[in-house]
């Protein structure tokens, strides 16, 4: 009830700031499990991708999220775990108990999309996308028909600067492009450049600059 | 006639026009058979969402100067974010950006809700002009500074200091015109709306000449000719609502239809400078705020200024 509510404010908090609006590039949502993967340069990026799908597919969508981070502290426990279902990967390799892409395998095999990031950390650079990490690809691996959907946050990073209090209340988009699949016998490398490629794809289109 | 009658002759003036509008958008629809037609379906949701921006002026004029004030404010607001959206902000603008947001538009409608004419005219000009530069430069970020400084003070500008002067033509002392002034605002946007919708129209039809094919490709010389000459006999007729001479409405009108036809390429040439067709997505069919705003942009200070300055007390 609490986690319902809370979710109810969250995004719509997220959505008067932001006005975010969806764009599906050729593509429909659908309701069958779902790899979203997204470029990450804020807490709120998976708000923003969760408050704009369609409710049916948001409640069977759940955000992979570092544990170091969302599982601190009750507030943000109750909200990674709680409010958004989160799984809560250890990103540390020495106190690592769980395997990561077995945890999202599960849940894929449970029924439930999942929203991943696959840079591993928020982008705080000026380059607009980070080299991917391994882990989508090993989830492709270890789920070969699953599909997994490119996902670009636009401008979140300009309503709210890590590090700021008050946001400055500048148009979103979230574009979600067309999905990929791993094919057989694909190199990690060849597959992990397709994704990053397809992502940077989305990414609207940048005007000259003087 | 009082200003209550007026107001509601004019509206339901509006309404009349609006349903023959809408009457000629099903026929033509029907005509074109169903998807045939992107001109005519974008001529519907465009009259959808006139009904939509007529209701919500009406709503407002209902509640009276504040609901004025608030509507306005909000355009202002929505406008701002759609310009800001467009630009390329840095982090180092981010406490200049709030200041924008959350301090300088509430300031400014606030200083037009208490008719406070000399601080209003200058607080975005002034104030904001050199106080924004100062928070930016605090930040100590010097790529693209003056660039930067220059498009915040451009969005203030456009979207809420010219925006602003709509409402503030409530505030006005115009001798035996008290208590009208919202018919005043009517006025403005009738006729600057009418223009536009008129270029519109009467370029598709007639149109040939292009007047600036790289900037506008829509913008035709027997559209602009035609709307703007056509609002200003709009304006003419409506002197009764005005404390205008039927000669001087049509005077004040031919000024605001130039102004905003002036308004509509500055804002073109803006879009295509940034690579984009309409500055949002807010409004079904017309685009974004700003894209129905433009031309009432560069009209409201010109009219409001000139109304103030050869009829106001």
């Amino acid at each position: 009830m609490t986690a319902k509510v809370l979710a109810g404010l969250v995004t719509f908090f997220a959505r008067s700031i932001t006005a975010v609006r969806a764009e599906w590039r050729g593509y429909l949502p659908d309701l069958k499990p779902r790899i979203y993967f997204a470029n990450h340069v804020s807490h709120g990026d998976f708000v923003l991708i969760w408050a704009v799908l369609p409710r049916a597919v948001r409640i069977r969508t759940r955000p992979v999220a570092g544990a170091d981070y969302w599982g601190k502290g009750p507030l943000r426990r109750l909200i990674g775990r709680r409010v958004f279902n989160a799984i809560l990967v250890d990103r540390d390799a020495e106190t690592k108990t769980a395997d990561p892409v077995q945890q999202m395998a599960e849940a894929l095999d449970s029924g439930a999309s999942l929203i991943l990031f696959p840079e591993g950390t928020r982008n705080a650079t000026e380059v607009p996308l980070l080299p991917f990490k391994s882990g989508l690809y090993r989830l492709g691996l270890a789920r070969p028909g699953v599909e997994m959907v490119p996902v670009w946050v636009a401008n979140l990073n300009r309503v709210m600067p890590k590090g700021e209090l008050i946001p400055v209340p500048i148009l979103c988009t979230v574009s979600f492009g067309m999905p990929l699949r791993l094919r057989d016998g694909e190199e990690k490398m060849a597959f992990l450049e397709r994704a990053r490629a397809a992502l940077l794809a989305l990414r609207p289109r940048e005007t000259a600059r003087l | 006639m009082t200003a209550q009658d007026q107001t509601i002759l004019l509206f339901v003036g509006i309404g009349v026009v609006l349903v023959a509008a809408t009457a000629a958008g099903l026929i033509l629809a029907r005509r074109a058979g169903p998807g045939r037609e992107p001109v005519i379906d974008n001529l519907n949701q465009r009259i959808r969402a006139w009904w939509v921006m007529v209701l919500l002026i009406g709503g407002a004029f209902l509640i009276g100067k504040i609901g004025v004030i608030v509507l306005f404010a909000f355009a202002s607001f929505t406008a701002l974010r759609e310009f800001v959206t467009l630009t390329e902000t840095r982090r180092g603008d981010h406490y200049a950006l709030v200041a924008a947001f959350f301090l300088v538009l509430p300031i400014q409608y606030w200083l037009i809700a208490v008719g406070w004419y000399g601080l209003y005219s200058i607080l975005i000009p002034v104030y904001a002009f050199l106080f924004m530069p100062i928070v930016a430069a605090l930040r100590g970020d010097t790529t693209r500074f003056m660039e930067r400084v220059a498009v915040a003070q451009w969005a203030l500008m456009l979207a809420v200091y010219c925006v602003s002067h709509v409402p503030a033509l409530i505030t006005l002392d115009i001798p035996g015109y008290e208590g009208r002034g919202l018919l005043l605002i009517a006025f403005l946007v009738v006729v600057v709306q009418s223009s536009d919708v008129l270029q519109y129209v009467l370029g598709k039809v007639y149109g040939k000449r292009k007047i600036t094919p790289l900037l506008s490709p829509s913008k035709t010389l027997e559209g602009a000719v035609g709307g703007i000459g056509a609002a200003t006999l709009i304006g003419a007729a409506l002197w009764w609502i005005t404390p205008f001479a039927p000669h001087q409405a049509a005077s004040m009108a031919l000024v605001v239809a130039l102004m905003g036809f002036f308004g509509g390429l500055v804002m073109s040439a803006i879009k295509r400078d940034r690579g984009v067709k309409d500055w949002g997505q807010m409004i079904e069919g017309h685009g974004g705020v700003l894209d129905r705003l433009d031309s009432v942009i560069f009209a409201a200070p010109v009219f409001f200024h000139l109304t103030r300055y050869y009829f106001a007390a």
